[in-house]
């Protein structure tokens, strides 16, 4: 069936001689979102970036509405929007500059989409301004006005939450739970508690290797 | 379980996958960002080509100032300053996409890898190995060779320029996970790029001594075809295994 929905299959995965994921199984449908939790080098960024293709698994599979995700890892990362913990900003653009080229390459989109998105995120004047001269906070505010631009249905987030102040993790918080209201999927690694008066997290400890 | 599929198709209609970006416009994205960059900082474009003026314009005062000697080693003197000063402007090619995240997220657009590494490939040829290109002559100019040969320099230089960009483009995604890379770099690129000198040089030799110089500069050119069919696959590879 193509019921859209992640799943990870007993993955295992080693580093050196470090068995970082052991036997990591989850599964995820429409509307759910999965929080990550576990202590500095428990693996919650290899899970992440094993969930997105972007390492391959010693052991085990990731599965996408039904089908391993190798077969079509294109069409798959269509589907996928990945924010790791550094926004994939560049420095000498301004926050508009860089979401045309990055969001962009992947689908189309008019400038009116991108001024929205920043609206939506809080940004006023400094969308102008060179990246290079915001706090990282700004930075992180960006970065999430591209996800918010991703028609993306599956959301992969590493620590979204850093550098934010209060407001800005409410923020995280609010684009969370729309996403999951139109059906979308998040698996976010945080440290602290995510606020969804909304919805209901289910949670995900990884044990340190 | 009817439910459950109703919401399927809900969730594909909200999250319209036919708004992908096409291919091209993808391509053309990529280029127009690396364009701006590197107008933003030209430092760092006109780095090479400063590198490169500052060899061609030593090798008079080195050896000789009689023309007629400079012009027998003009065609060495260019290609070995060109081959060099497009070896530094590797370190620029990768490195900064790599750090900052770009190239994750390349490698995660839905969009071809391969495509896009070209289209990065594109732009750092535009912008190193074009002015390359405009510069040869001028420095072979003033090294004594004839007017008449500027053509053959040109072209020689322009086609040989797009094999080294892209024989290149393999060496600097291969060495993008080693912190030090510039001397694995040239190691790993020069014997490459050894056949684009040879041919490249003879090209260019054969202009300034008024000769036919198809045969070689086509030589280059077969380089250059085979490297953009070959190297952004390649490139491609390697760096999605420097991601892992």
């Amino acid at each position: 069936m193509s019921t859209l929905g992640l799943r990870g299959e007993g993955l295992h995965l080693w580093r050196g001689d470090r068995h970082i994921l052991r036997d990591v199984s989850l599964e995820l449908r429409s509307g759910e979102v999965l929080q990550l939790t576990g202590s500095n080098g428990a693996g919650k960024t290899t899970l992440l970036r094993t969930l997105s293709g972007l390492v391959y698994p010693e052991e085990g599979r990731v599965l996408w509405a039904g089908e391993d995700i190798r077969k079509d890892l294109r069409a798959y990362h269509a589907q996928l929007a990945y924010v790791g913990h550094e926004p994939p900003l560049k420095t000498d653009l301004t926050p508009r500059e860089n979401l045309r080229y990055w969001i962009g390459v992947r689908q189309r989109l008019t400038a009116s989409d991108i001024d929205r998105a920043l609206d939506e995120v809080g940004a006023d004047e400094w969308r102008e301004r060179a990246v290079r001269t915001l706090s990282a906070g700004q930075r992180r505010r960006v970065a999430l006005a591209g996800l918010k631009l991703l028609a993306a249905p599956l959301w992969l987030l590493d620590e979204p939450t850093t550098n934010l102040d209060t407001a800005g993790q409410e923020l995280v918080g609010r684009l969370i739970e729309a996403h999951a209201a139109r059906g979308g999927m998040v698996i976010a690694a945080v440290h602290h508690e995510l606020t969804l008066p909304t919805l209901v997290v289910r949670h995900m400890q990884l044990a340190a290797s | 379980m009817t439910v459950t599929r109703n919401e399927t198709v809900d969730t594909a209609t909200t999250f319209n996958a036919s708004a992908a970006t096409p291919a091209l416009a993808a391509a053309r994205l990529v280029l127009a960002r690396d364009l701006r960059l590197a107008f933003r900082r030209p430092g760092e474009m006109l780095q090479p080509l400063v590198f490169f003026a500052i060899v061609t314009t030593l090798f008079p005062l080195a050896i000789t100032p009689e023309l007629s000697q400079l012009r027998v080693v003009a065609p060495g003197v260019v290609w070995v300053s060109a081959l060099l000063s497009s070896l530094l402007a590797l370190e620029f090619l990768y490195r900064e996409d790599a750090h900052d995240g770009t190239l994750e997220q390349y490698a995660l657009s839905g969009q071809s890898l391969t495509w896009l590494l070209f289209a990065k490939t594109a732009s750092h040829w535009l912008l190193t190995g074009l002015p390359l290109a405009v510069m040869a002559p001028i420095a072979a100019l003033a090294l004594g060779v004839p007017v008449a040969s500027v053509t053959g320099i040109v072209g020689s230089v322009a086609v040989g320029s797009i094999a080294l960009s892209l024989i290149g483009a393999i060496g600097a995604s291969l060495t993008l996970g080693v912190r030090r890379s510039g001397v694995l770099l040239s190691i790993l690129t020069l014997p490459l790029a050894i056949p684009v000198l040879i041919f490249g040089a003879s090209a260019t030799s054969r202009a300034i001594a008024g000769e036919d110089y198809s045969a070689p500069l086509y030589l280059v050119g077969a380089i250059a075809v085979l490297g953009i069919t070959l190297a952004p696959l390649a490139a491609a590879a390697a760096v999605r295994i420097s991601l892992e």
